[in-house]
């Protein structure tokens, strides 16, 4: 039951609270990129999620049953590096051979997602904060739909600037930024609540 | 030919800034400018990184095959990655606890790669490094900008030294999440406002190499097309 309720608590901390876009600024640039539309925000949330589980279910027995072992903890950044990038390459190559619906679907947005930090970071992020595999894995899943949700929310506000009538200068990026800054204040509103659910 | 040389430095700290107005490495920019000294020693491993993997792909680009240059520029930089990173560990222990994981994640930073696809792949050694230099002044001078007026307004201090008279008057928003954003997106519009909207698009040197290109609607590129309908 208490790991259960470890879990639980990582999950909705890491979907709210530590929000990988709002709070830890990871993955920033397909946040601003790719959320114009919500059909293209939805796709590269949901691959985004699963890149990220997979990065994770990789990563971590590679740094504890390979990296640790051999005292190779510098080779860290290098490693995770290429073995998301080659997974990534995988998972596109399997989804174009089995499911080509899926690929359809997803497909354009995985090569993107190599360079997405909040991919390395959450890899990097579970191992510095000491977590075993099962709640590494949970706390990537909570990240991934935390960045799923905030680029369905955002998404929809773009829509609504779209159609606003906005000053010269802060047409493009500058509006986009102000926009993210008030859903990340009131993302600041979950702070505190998971804990206080818990305790 | 002295001059061309001379505005392959400074293009990128005005008028190609990568923070402002090429609009890349967003995630750094906001994360580590919450105080003078993180935003200095970010912007100053992403320089060593960016000049280095510069003047090596450089070297290299006629050795690199064309359809697996990406990994290798990603192998190339996550290696100076890797060295900037002990080097810090070694002798700014304060500042690799401050940066945490943005040090690690400069591997995926879209200026590097994308200076190393757009620029270093297509020119010469002198010239890569002059460029690699440049950029990694702009982002050090842009992150610098961006820190001193969240640290100052937000925290009242500057780079660490407590401001006396701005004591009872902090802006404490500043330094936190949203915050960040804000500024950014202000200082984003003055530049816009500064360069009468003259600054280089977006479109023409960066987004090629920026992976995610075909399905960005981001920055300047949308500042265009907003212009065009005007007209």
């Amino acid at each position: 039951m208490e790991t259960f309720k470890t879990l639980i608590v990582i999950l909705l901390s890491s979907v709210f609270v530590n929000n990988y876009v709002l709070a830890r600024f990871l993955g920033i640039c397909p946040f601003l990129g790719v959320s114009k539309k919500i059909d293209q925000a939805t796709g590269m949330g949901v691959s985004v999620t699963v890149v990220m589980l997979l990065a994770t279910a990789v990563t971590w027995p590679i740094q504890h049953f390979l990296l640790d072992p051999f005292g190779l903890g510098y080779m860290q950044t290098l490693v995770f590096i290429l073995v998301i990038a080659s997974l990534v390459q995988m998972v596109e190559i399997l989804l174009k051979r089995f499911s080509p619906a899926l690929h359809k679907g997803l497909g354009v947005y995985l090569p993107l997602i190599t360079t997405n930090c909040a991919v390395l970071g959450v890899s990097i992020n579970n191992i510095t904060d000491g977590y075993n595999f099962v709640e590494s894995v949970v706390s990537s899943l909570g990240c991934g739909l935390g960045f799923l949700l905030a680029m369905v929310l955002f998404s929809g506000i773009r829509s609504r600037i779209d159609e606003s009538k906005v000053p010269v200068p802060f047409r493009g990026l500058a509006v986009t930024l102000i926009a993210a800054s008030f859903i990340s204040l009131s993302f600041m509103g979950f702070a505190g609540i998971v804990d206080a659910l818990f305790a | 030919m002295k001059n061309d040389n001379l505005s392959v430095f400074t293009k990128g700290i005005i008028k190609e800034n990568p923070v402002f107005v090429l609009v890349l490495g967003t995630c750094p920019t906001i994360a580590t400018t919450t105080n003078l000294i993180g935003a200095f020693g970010m912007g100053i491993s992403a320089l060593l990184v960016l000049l280095c993997s510069n003047i090596l792909i450089s070297l290299l680009r006629k050795i690199i095959p064309d359809n697996v240059r990406i990994p290798c520029y990603i192998v190339i930089i996550a290696g100076f990655v890797t060295i900037v990173q002990m080097i810090v560990h070694a002798y700014f222990p304060e500042l690799y606890e401050m940066l945490g994981v943005y040090l690690a994640l400069i591997t995926v930073n879209c200026i590097i790669l994308g200076r190393a696809e757009m620029f270093a792949s297509k020119n010469s050694v002198g010239k890569s490094a002059l460029d690699g230099l440049g950029m990694g002044l702009g982002f050090t001078l842009a992150l610098c900008a961006m820190a001193f007026i969240r640290e100052v307004f937000g925290a009242a201090s500057f780079a660490g030294v407590p401001i006396a008279f701005l004591e009872n008057y902090k802006i404490e928003f500043l330094v936190k999440a949203p915050g960040g954003m804000l500024v950014y997106g202000l200082l984003i519009a003055l530049v816009c406002v500064i360069t009468h909207g003259k600054a280089p698009r977006k479109k023409q040197f960066s987004c090629e190499g920026c992976p995610s290109a075909e399905h960005c609607h981001s920055g300047i590129c949308a500042n265009t097309e907003n212009k065009k309908e005007d007209k």
